[in-house]
């Protein structure tokens, strides 16, 4: 098994009521600083086998098309995050398009945006 | 001849039985749809009711529109059948694509429930065409994720080609551009608002009006377009 992250923002261009509103709490609420806060939504995904190119193109397709609204929103980033990708070893994946978590880390630090 | 008005009943659909009472006091037969049974059961016209059908989750809309029946709801409106979304039917139909742009948080972040004025601007769609161009209509209105949103292009098209069927009158209650409450699609049968017509519809249990409390019928004629179109047609 193996977890795939699809994180999904509002579009720059679209006024973010709920980003706003919590930025504005955030002042209330003595943290200085804040300029502004955008609220996105984040998806974790697992799959069962190995992550194939195959398999995250589907899943790119389902943030595309279902996990994302493309009037309102954009996918930002599609990475694997968990264990159990199958392409036969850690630390060396990066040729493979997409990155490994080690351990209890939910996010290696190499981790690869695989939609750009 | 009778006409027959489907309604369709999401999982999470909350005024379903109100769009079909409206749909039988303006004279049709109101026929129950199943979102998980692709069969229009031979209707004439279709209403996406109002409500929070998969609990709004995703995004309003967003799930529904993978509902089995419509795949037959957007088949059915490419051949010109009129299609009337309310509200969360609303969001369902732009989520599947028959009408542009979107609806988001409300600018206030509150939910807003009241009586609102609406100024009917195209009276020449489907479900309109019992009003008059520039009328003003009370009905209620009530929702959560009702700022419709789309880029200037589509705006100026939607401006352009008279497709913003009502605007919001007063006030604007959720931020909305330029004050949209409903469109059209270019043909003029499939169309979409926020605002509840169908809760407007019988005296006694509709908005107040000037003369009396909670009078207002002024969305019956919602129902009664259709249904003339309809029987014009038939």
């Amino acid at each position: 098994m193996a977890t795939i992250l699809v994180h999904v923002m509002p579009k720059p261009e679209i006024l973010d009521p709920q980003g706003k509103a919590v930025g504005a709490a955030l002042a209330r609420l003595g943290f200085e600083g804040v300029e502004q806060v955008r609220q996105g939504k984040r998806f974790e995904i697992t799959v069962d086998g190995e992550v194939t190119d195959a398999v995250l193109e589907r899943i790119r397709e389902a943030a595309e098309s279902v996990l994302s609204n493309p009037v309102i929103e954009d996918v930002v980033q599609v990475k694997v995050v968990g264990a159990g990708c199958g392409c036969g070893g850690h630390g060396n994946g990066q040729g493979h398009g997409h990155s490994h978590s080690h351990g209890g880390h939910a996010e290696s630090a190499d981790a690869k945006d695989l939609l750009a | 001849m009778t006409a027959r008005i489907g309604v369709v009943t999401f999982p999470g659909s909350l005024d379903d039985r109100d769009a079909a009472r409206a749909v039988g006091l303006a004279g049709a037969e109101a026929v129950s749809l199943f979102h998980a049974d692709p069969d229009l059961k031979n209707v004439d016209a279709v209403v996406l009711p109002g409500g929070f059908s998969y609990g709004d989750y995703l995004r309003a809309g967003a799930i529904a529109r993978f509902s089995p029946i419509m795949d037959s709801v957007v088949d059915a409106a490419n051949g010109g059948m009129p299609v009337l979304g309310i509200c969360n039917g609303f969001q369902v139909l732009t989520e599947v694509h028959l009408l542009p742009g979107s609806m988001i948080k409300n600018e206030h972040l509150h939910f807003v429930c009241r009586d609102q004025t609406l100024r009917v601007e195209n009276a020449e769609t489907a479900w309109t065409s019992e009003y008059r161009k520039g009328e003003e209509i009370t009905v209620p209105l009530k929702n959560q994720d009702g700022q419709y949103v789309a880029d200037e292009r589509t705006l100026d098209e939607l401006e352009a080609e008279g497709r913003v069927a009502f605007r919001y009158v007063g006030w604007n209650p959720n931020g909305s551009r330029r004050d949209i409450a409903g469109i059209t699609n270019a043909r003029g049968n499939v169309v979409g608002l926020m605002p509840h017509p169908e809760h407007a519809v019988e005296p006694g249990f509709g908005p107040d009006s000037v003369e009396h409390g909670r009078r207002g019928t002024d969305g019956l004629a919602f129902f009664t377009s259709a249904i003339k179109g309809l029987l014009a047609t038939a």
